[in-house]
């Protein structure tokens, strides 16, 4: 069933995208029909949107599902949180021009050597992608290699979030403990309040989760796409046909981990704080669902899933305060039980039924695993 | 093999068409919010940002009801400046960015005149830049490790100052406390609490082996090597006390095994600055008769303001064994002085209001006054209270005088030469007296 | 120091029995006063010699002394049942006692009052009381007990009381720098055999001593106690890992049957424990309303309730939800998920936000001493015990009882068991029901050590089902084993490092040694693994 030509979706989300990043500045900053506060959540939303793209990539199309997403959305996140702090520069309350307020008042006498070079952007910024790229690295050649795979793959990473979670609490770190880094000034020069940057920031968010998903469609519609999606159908399969699994793998892992530290580099700028509790493990079984309820193994899905739940989240959190705890959770529920294939799916419904046979053979399969 | 996600045909479109209708669902909340701008002229908003779900959930939901109760009596009384009060309640969730962003809605599309919330210190971080950036006013509620002062902050909780410099002064006169452990919860409160009182000990003389600290994760659970650790440092001969900043949901388990490891008050004491009556109510308080806990308020004041407080408390939350705490007397503070400023202004102008708080005093509960001072903290009594079998903290010393908040500890090396004061023509948070300039240094 | 003046003063002037019975009133007549006074009027009372001194001086220590104002004041003493007792005539006291109020103590008073009742309970006729009271006058180490404390000693028959009381001499000898030198350095060698951190620090003190025998039988005694106190903390050290250790055992033992053994990742399982801790709060709020003399046992009669609230909790659920995910596990974390978000709140609801009080009983509260100064709490003891029961028990359950047999066979060949005749159907919601079931009890055991909240759960999913892939899916003593490692090293651990770090170090070791061993301590073997 594939298609040699471009799906109609990979046209369509991008110039959706590139058109929004284009239009809510105008109606923010020219026409106002936009208040600021809308701009930066919905900023918000597409940053998440990124990360269920990314987690798609993983578990929608090689079967690995990562509950530790979460991680590397963090560590991109603080790459860039360091990167704004250093930038208050002698802004901070204490006026010191070299260390973080948290350090001042902590009595810390240098810099850490982990944050010499993040006051410049030149190498600040390859470090949002770089350094979840690195744990990504080290962890998946770890887990794949001794094939670690299915739930206890799922669980590992759940620890790894966890330990990190610990790690970044501690104020002996260095990274300003459960208050993490905020009260930020500016960002390359920007004020990071003003309207202007606001709207930018969102632009630019949209901008690159366009490219994010071009990126993925790209990943997944080259030989090695195939070859990650044949690897989630039978794994073993794949492996006695003479592919290394675990390259395949350790490419695609690595990838989703480095867009996932993009998507929380963009974050961090606009909800203005990172910290430790980002790392937590609810987190990333949000974003799980997400890609679940906007339909797993379509990139499309990925997005329209975590832009769809947090709006329903902000909505519900602001008009039912009592109550959306209920509303979330019966939502989760019943498209588990009754969308299987997500939004995507629902979408789909009443198409092919040889798709959905095939496809309940393969989750058959995965479940197996 | 199967490659289903590869198959996206014109179907797709589809998803497209639903992704334009969640962002045509968008624009009518928007402009809903709008509209219910134009509808509030008639009435007054308030909001409150205590998060009723999460971690949190515990300790800020009584909050709300309390601010739920304080607008309902001032509605009662015929409401601000002839116009009734509405509660914007929203929940943040115990989430930190969701503070931020709920605090955006609240000032930006609900147009609310005072926002009273946060407990934790990063939540309080989390909306700060909001706060500023917006011209908001935020009513702060509960004790924290000061070392800030926001011009659109009002902080109605106690500043180190009130709480553990004074607790300290009580274990060392009056029980002769000589040797100290330090034990706090691993964030930005007790580490600057710590610091503050490490710094102050030493000043007093006490030797540095003659301090222990010690800090645990959030929501630590297993205290039997800490709880032993304890009991080793405190058998060396001198008396020792035991400073606890450890935060709320560890307190239960921490307490418990203090009491099953027979480590009784009478021979390590326990004070602690984050324990109330609220947290005390998960507990079995018998065997902690004497551990101590040092605050602003107890519910065991015998004053009338206090008495009329519990009873209406009790009437409105329709259960007359629910507890008061200090945090609720801050709010119950922090509104009496927001509607007292709001009527010498005329207004519920920001800028007006914050202008107008400056000097305000109302009455506190436990027979006193409060007082706003030029730094935005207010002037508290300190008492000393020894927790009770039946859940009670009874008071057994109190300050002579009130305490003025300092938000900037004259114990700490960045921060001793700062001061804060919002009247004009100063206007500066961290003016310093050293150099004479605002700004830090 | 004032006190120990007036004593001196009372002793060494031997007061007539007159003047006695006039110190007590005075005494009494000082407890209406500030603490300063108060303090005074304990000292008083407690050199009256008076037979009502001790009742007055135990009801202040309770805070069961009352007081009603006047000139001079009236006190009362409040009984269990809530009586009063007037303190001078300790008759039952009549209208007098209207709007009395309890007399504020402090720590100073209660200590005070505490020394003061062991030199006067020295001589009572119960021996566990003359053993509490020799144990106030070890702890106060006050010079002025001894002339009390050697005369009960003359008269002491029970060998265990005489041996805490000659400690308690010791004490006094070496604290004071009272007694003579061989008197002194025997009570080196009795406070040296007492080998705990009090002792160590009673002989550490004596570096300094004017005597160079006594100096060096002391510094002997010191290395020998650290030398002996370095290894019980390592032991110590070990016995909390085991009690850790059973605690994780206890909340991972029913993920170990509804994960290990279906393979439904259910992310509701913390919130099941948290039904059992609720479930133990209200059988405890139902036995002191209704039964309140068995209430100290309210906590046995919790363990099939919370069984029974967790075990139908979970036979709901899987029959509502679980059942269309077979095959899916992934899906069921996603579902879970939204149905502990649900549980979650709906306790919220119901109970309120705020923690609920789960009294422990008292044969769970308190310690004893294992070994010199290596302590265990009873709490702790019979989670260690309750636990290991229940663990034998499932195994027992598995193992030898016909839903057993039918709920292995379902695991290992779901086809041949149907075709066997067995409803799958059923053992599939009541293995799930087991599951939960004893996740439910494992809250009654939390809910004495942890915050009965909404939040109970949180805090163990992420231990338990660490403790259930380490240990190997589908094995109950991997599950064992794994719990009591993961709590041993722990513990070892925290010394060292601190309780974060210690933990962030054991996960990354967990995480290193699924590398090693991707499927746990104990894998299943063969062709069932990729079955």
């Amino acid at each position: 069933m594939i298609s040699s030509r471009m799906p109609f979706a990979s046209v369509v989300v991008p110039a959706v995208l590139i058109a929004i990043a284009i239009l809510v500045p105008i109606l923010h900053l020219s026409t106002g029909t936009l208040p600021t506060y809308a701009v930066s959540l919905f900023g918000k939303y597409l940053c998440y949107a990124m990360l269920a793209l990314a987690l798609d990539l993983v578990w929608g199309y090689c079967g690995i599902l990562s509950l530790g997403h979460a991680a590397f959305f963090s560590l991109g996140g603080y790459a860039m949180g360091m990167y704004l702090m250093r930038q208050i520069g002698s802004r901070g309350v204490y006026g010191d021009p070299i260390l973080p307020d948290f350090m001042v008042f902590l009595n810390w006498k240098e810099l850490p050597w982990y944050w010499w070079g993040m006051d410049h952007a030149w190498f600040a910024f390859p470090m949002i992608v770089l350094v979840p790229g690195a744990l990504a690295l080290v962890f998946g050649w770890l887990a794949f290699r001794s094939r670690v795979t299915g739930v206890y793959l799922s669980i590992i990473s759940q620890a790894m979030t966890f330990a990190l979670l610990l790690a970044f609490f501690r104020n002996d770190m260095g990274m300003g403990g459960n208050n993490g880094l905020t009260d930020f000034k500016e960002i390359l020069g920007f004020d990071t309040g003003a309207d202007a940057t606001r709207s930018a920031l969102f632009s630019v968010t949209a901008i690159t989760l366009a490219l994010a998903y071009l990126l993925c469609v790209f990943v997944t519609r080259s030989r090695a796409g195939l070859v990650i999606v044949a690897i989630r159908d039978a794994e073993s399969r794949a492996r006695f046909c003479g592919y290394r699994v675990e390259h395949y793998k350790l490419f695609v892992w690595t990838i989703s981990a480095m867009l996932a530290g993009i998507a929380g580099a963009l974050y961090v700028p606009q909800v203005g704080i990172i910290n430790p509790s980002e790392f937590g493990t609810g987190n990333s079984i949000e974003a799980v669902i997400w890609v679940a309820l906007g339909g797993r193994g379509t990139l499309w899905g990925a997005i329209v899933g975590a832009v769809g739940v947090n709006f329903v989240k902000s909505w519900l959190t602001n008009n039912f305060p009592e109550w959306w705890l209920f509303a979330l959770g019966l939502m989760f529920v019943l498209v588990t039980l009754f969308l299987p294939k997500g939004i995507a799916g629902l979408l789909r419904l009443g198409g092919i039924d040889a798709f959905n046979r095939k496809s309940a053979a393969a989750e058959a399969g995965e479940a197996r695993s | 093999m199967t490659s289903a996600p590869r198959t996206l045909s014109r179907r797709a479109f589809a998803g497209i068409a639903a992704k334009g209708a969640a962002a045509a669902a968008l624009l009518p909340t928007l402009s809903l919010g709008a509209g219910q701008a134009l509808a509030a002229d008639a009435t007054i908003k308030v909001g409150i940002l205590h998060s009723l779900s999460g971690t949190m959930a515990i300790s800020e939901t009584t909050l709300k009801d309390v601010m739920l109760m304080l607008i309902e009596q001032q509605n009662a009384k015929g409401g601000l400046l002839g116009k009734k009060l509405e509660a914007v309640v929203v929940d943040p969730a115990s989430n930190w960015p969701l503070f931020a962003e709920k605090a955006k809605d609240l000032l930006e599309a609900q147009k609310v005149a005072a926002v009273f919330g946060c407990w934790t210190s990063v939540s309080r971080k989390s909306v700060l830049p909001v706060f500023e950036q917006d011209d908001g006013i935020l009513f702060y509620p509960v004790q924290y490790e000061g070392e800030e002062s926001s011009r659109n902050v009002f902080y109605t909780g106690a500043a180190p100052n009130q709480q553990a410099v004074p607790a300290v002064d009580y274990l060392m006169n009056e029980e002769g406390v000589e040797r100290w452990v330090l034990a706090g919860t691993d964030y930005v409160y007790p580490r600057t609490t710590n610091k503050i009182l490490e710094a102050y000990l030493k000043l007093k003389g006490v030797g540095a082996d003659d301090i222990m600290i010690n800090y645990t994760p959030f929501g630590q659970s297993d205290w039997q090597t800490i709880v032993s650790e304890i009991k080793k440092f405190g058998s060396a001969g001198k008396k020792t006390a035991v400073v606890s900043t450890i935060n709320g949901d560890a307190n239960v388990p921490f307490y418990k095994e203090l009491a099953n490891q027979g480590v009784k008050a009478t021979d390590i004491p326990v004070v602690a600055f984050s324990v109330g009556e609220e947290e005390l109510a998960g507990l079995d308080t018998k065997p902690l008769v004497g551990h101590l806990a040092a605050w602003n308020y107890f519910m065991s004041v015998d004053t009338p303001e206090n008495a009329a407080f519990i009873k209406a408390w009790h009437k409105f939350i329709k259960n007359d064994k629910r507890v008061t705490n200090d945090p609720m007397e801050a709010h119950y503070i922090g509104f009496n002085m927001w509607v007292k400023a709001v009527e010498k202004a005329g207004t519920i102008d920001h800028d007006a209001v914050i202008d107008a708080m400056i000097g305000v005093s109302v009455p506190n509960l436990t027979g006193g006054y409060a007082t706003m001072m030029p730094n935005h903290h207010i002037t508290k009594p300190v008492l000393i209270g020894e927790i009770q079998g039946n859940g009670q903290i009874n008071t057994v010393w109190e300050t002579p005088g009130l305490v003025v908040g300092d938000e900037w500890s004259d114990y700490l090396e960045g921060s001793k030469d700062l001061i804060a004061d919002w009247r004009k023509p100063m206007n500066c948070g961290n003016f310093n007296v050293k150099s004479g300039k605002c700004g830090g240094v | 120091m004032l006190r120990i003046l007036l004593l001196a003063f009372l002793l060494c002037f031997g007061l007539s029995a007159e003047t006695r019975a006039d110190g007590f009133d005075d005494g009494l007549h000082l407890l209406g006063g500030k603490f300063d006074d108060v303090e005074r009027g304990v000292v008083i009372l407690a050199g009256s010699g008076d037979q009502r001194a001790g009742a007055v001086l135990a009801a202040l220590q309770d805070n069961r002394l009352m007081v009603v104002a006047g000139d001079p004041p009236s006190f009362f003493i409040r009984q269990a049942d809530d009586s009063l007792l007037d303190a001078a005539t300790l008759q039952p006291a009549g209208d007098a006692a209207a709007g009395a109020k309890a007399v504020r103590v402090n720590n100073r008073i209660r200590r005070a009052a505490e020394a003061a009742l062991g030199t006067l309970n020295l001589s009572s006729p119960n021996a566990a009381i003359r053993r509490q009271a020799a144990d106030a006058v070890f702890k106060a180490r006050d010079g002025e007990a001894l002339p009390a404390l050697e005369a009960a000693l003359a008269k002491e028959r029970d060998p265990d009381v005489k041996a805490v009381m000659e400690t308690a001499r010791a004490a006094i000898f070496l604290a004071n720098g009272q007694g003579d030198e061989a008197q002194r350095l025997q009570a080196v060698e009795t406070i040296g055999r007492r080998g705990d951190p009090d002792a160590l620090a009673m002989l550490r003190n004596l570096a300094n001593d004017t005597s160079a025998s006594i100096r060096e039988a002391a510094a002997a005694s010191v290395s020998s106690i650290e030398m002996r106190q370095s290894m019980l903390a390592r032991v110590q050290d070990a016995i909390y890992g085991i009690s850790l250790g059973s605690v994780l055992l206890l909340a991972a033992i029913g993920l170990a049957i509804t994960f290990g053994v279906m393979g439904v990742i259910n992310m509701a399982h913390g919130e099941m424990v948290m039904l059992g801790a609720y479930t133990t709060y209200v059988v405890q709020t139902l036995f002191v309303t209704y039964l309140p003399d068995a209430a100290n046992w309210s906590l046995i009669a919790a363990v099939p309730a919370a069984f029974v609230v967790g075990g139908l909790a979970g036979v709901i659920l899987e029959r509502t939800v679980i059942r269309f995910l077979y095959g899916r596990p992934l899906e069921t974390l996603l579902a879970t998920f939204g149905i502990s978000l649900i549980l979650q709140q709906a306790v919220r609801s119901i109970f309120g936000p705020t923690n609920r009080e789960v009294t422990s009983p008292s044969w769970m509260s308190g310690s004893f001493d294992i070994l010199d100064g290596l302590t265990l709490t009873s709490g702790r003891l019979v989670i260690i015990i309750f636990c290991l029961a229940v663990f034998l028990g499932l195994l027992a359950f598995i193992r030898y009882s016909r839903f057993g047999l039918e709920m292995r066979a379902v695991t290992q060949n779901r086809r041949m068991a149907a075709s066997m005749g067995i409803r799958t159907g059923l053992v599939d919601a009541l293995t799930f029901g087991l599951g939960s079931g004893i996740a439910g009890i494992a809250g009654v055991a939390l809910s004495q050590i942890d915050n009965v909240s909404p939040n109970l759960g949180q805090g163990y999913i992420i231990d338990s089902f660490l403790v259930v892939v380490f240990g190997g899916v589908g094995n109950l003593w991997g599950t064992l084993t794994g719990a009591m490692a993961i709590g041993i090293a722990n513990k070892l651990l925290e010394p060292f490092t601190g309780a974060v770090l210690g933990k962030i170090i054991l996960l990354v070791l967990v995480i290193l040694f699924i590398q090693k061993r991707p499927r746990g301590l104990f894998a299943l073997k063969g062709r069932a693994i990729e079955a």
